[in-house]
């Protein structure tokens, strides 16, 4: 059994597998709205969290969030859930795929068969779409890929039961009520600015938004006098792989909140938010070139003439100043 | 980035159907997306961690052969397991698994557990004795 759902890949797997769910039920909108509306654009750097035994730096908000939250917006009603018992996951997955649901779950990558080995960390929050069961084998909808996978029901059981950092636990989620008329798009979108906005300016500790990003600059700059040359190289590797690794769109979504300020334009008629989107590219670039700039510094490892922790450290904060310019002007604007 | 400038650097994604999609501008300066195959500073992040990951493994497997560590830690440190993470998958207590990590205790382990570890990180029992990746 196949339900005849449209594998589109996607740039993120979480937006990706939302975009191709919403497509299934007739709302046709792109993966940049999904992110925009999703409030998606984020920074967080958390010393405290460990992965792998390096401190969690992302450029998104929490794994399901996006997912939620758009469909909150456009009124559409889901259901979540997650199991303590392994083989009921799997039951609850058939029963919903013999009705024809498409269901969205959460999995570990260290096991996922379809991704190549130097992928295969043991990081927990990629999303899939299971849209098929013949057999044994079902059939995964996966927005990193170009094509439809396949999992054996073993595979799949266990990728849904990852252990370490954030364990998915079966997370499943899926539509419950589909969408009668075309969700109104404009509200959406103000809203997802507005919260993008607040998330990025307003939290109050200093691990998230852009505050994240001065913090993450601060201490990067002492790096390699406190943790020395090869740790130092490692994290600030971990850096250039979140902020690009599959599944960002390039430059930590910044390129991919630009499209979805471009759309916005359009569907909200306000060419300032065009002018918005450039702004946003130019910062995207930032990031890249930061990037470029880690990369050279982590494989020269023991050149000195190339640039330090410290201008590393200035380029970030640089990067801050802009963005909190951004997006403070972009809040004012939407008021 | 322009449409034209989205890298194609050719890295771990080569031989797959995974792409990186990239979100860039056409000519006319509207953003649509590019498949990409890879970039090299990322091909460069992810070389850096497995070659650090793997100088850690060599470590452990010189502590092995010298007898101060059992296989299992080898094994361990390849896979990217940690003590807390091993014993959530496998069930057996950190505590045991501690003790297992030095070679006399390894040893000793009866079948069944040494079966637990292999299961947990796909892979015999027959390889998980030995040293080899």
């Amino acid at each position: 059994m196949k339900i005849d759902f449209k594998h589109s890949p996607g740039a993120h797997c979480e937006s990706g597998v939302t975009t191709n769910i919403l497509q299934f039920y007739g709302v046709a909108i792109s993966e940049p709205l999904v992110l925009g509306i999703g409030a998606g654009a984020f920074f967080s750097y958390m010393p405290f969290i460990r992965l792998h035994g390096m401190p969690v730096f992302s450029f998104r908000p929490l794994p399901g969030h996006i997912f939620t939250r758009v469909m909150n917006c456009l009124k559409i009603k889901v259901s979540k859930r997650r199991f303590l018992n392994r083989d009921a996951s799997m039951r609850a997955l058939d029963e919903l795929l013999e009705k024809g649901i498409p269901v969205g779950t959460v999995v570990g990558v260290f096991h996922l068969t379809y991704f190549p080995r130097e992928f295969r960390f043991h990081f927990n929050a990629h999303n899939l779409c299971v849209i098929g069961k013949e057999g044994d084998t079902y059939t995964v909808s996966d927005p990193v890929s170009l094509i439809l996978n396949e999992l054996s029901y073993a595979d799949l059981r266990r990728v849904r039961f990852a252990k370490g950092t954030y364990p998915p636990m079966g997370k499943m989620y899926w539509v419950k009520r589909p969408p009668v008329a075309m969700p109104d798009l404009k509200k959406a979108i103000i809203s997802g600015i507005r919260l993008n906005c607040k998330r990025m300016l307003d939290i109050p500790i200093p691990y998230f938004g852009v505050k994240g990003i001065y913090l993450l600059a601060r201490h990067l700059r002492r790096w390699d006098v406190q943790l020395g040359e090869r740790k130092a190289s490692l994290y600030l590797a971990q850096i250039v792989r979140m902020l690009e690794e599959i599944g960002t769109g390039g430059a930590g979504f910044r390129y991919m909140y630009a499209a979805f300020l471009q759309e916005a334009a359009v569907i909200l008629g306000d060419p300032d938010y065009r002018r918005f989107s450039n702004e946003m590219t130019d910062i995207g670039d930032l990031w890249r070139s930061f990037a470029c700039e880690a990369a050279r510094r982590f494989k020269n490892r023991n050149d000195h003439h190339l640039c330090t922790y410290e201008q590393l450290a200035e380029k970030l904060t640089l990067i801050a100043d802009r963005e909190k310019s951004f997006f403070t002007r972009l809040r004012q604007h939407i008021q | 980035m322009k449409v034209e400038e989205v890298p194609q650097d050719g890295g771990y994604l080569k031989n797959t159907h995974l792409r990186d999609i990239y979100y860039a501008l056409d000519d006319e300066g509207n953003y649509r997306q590019v498949a990409s195959i890879g970039w090299e500073p990322k091909n460069d992040a992810l070389n850096l961690t497995w070659d650090l990951i793997a100088e850690d493994a060599e470590a452990v497997r010189q502590d092995v052969l010298a007898g101060k560590k059992s296989p299992l830690a080898y094994h361990m440190a390849v896979r990217l397991f940690s003590v807390g993470l091993l014993a959530s998958y496998s069930g057996i207590s950190k505590k045991n698994i501690r003790k297992h990590l030095q070679a006399k205790a390894f040893e000793q382990i009866d079948e069944a557990v040494l079966a637990k570890y292999a299961e947990t990180m796909h892979m015999s029992v027959d390889e998980l004795k030995k040293l080899d990746r």
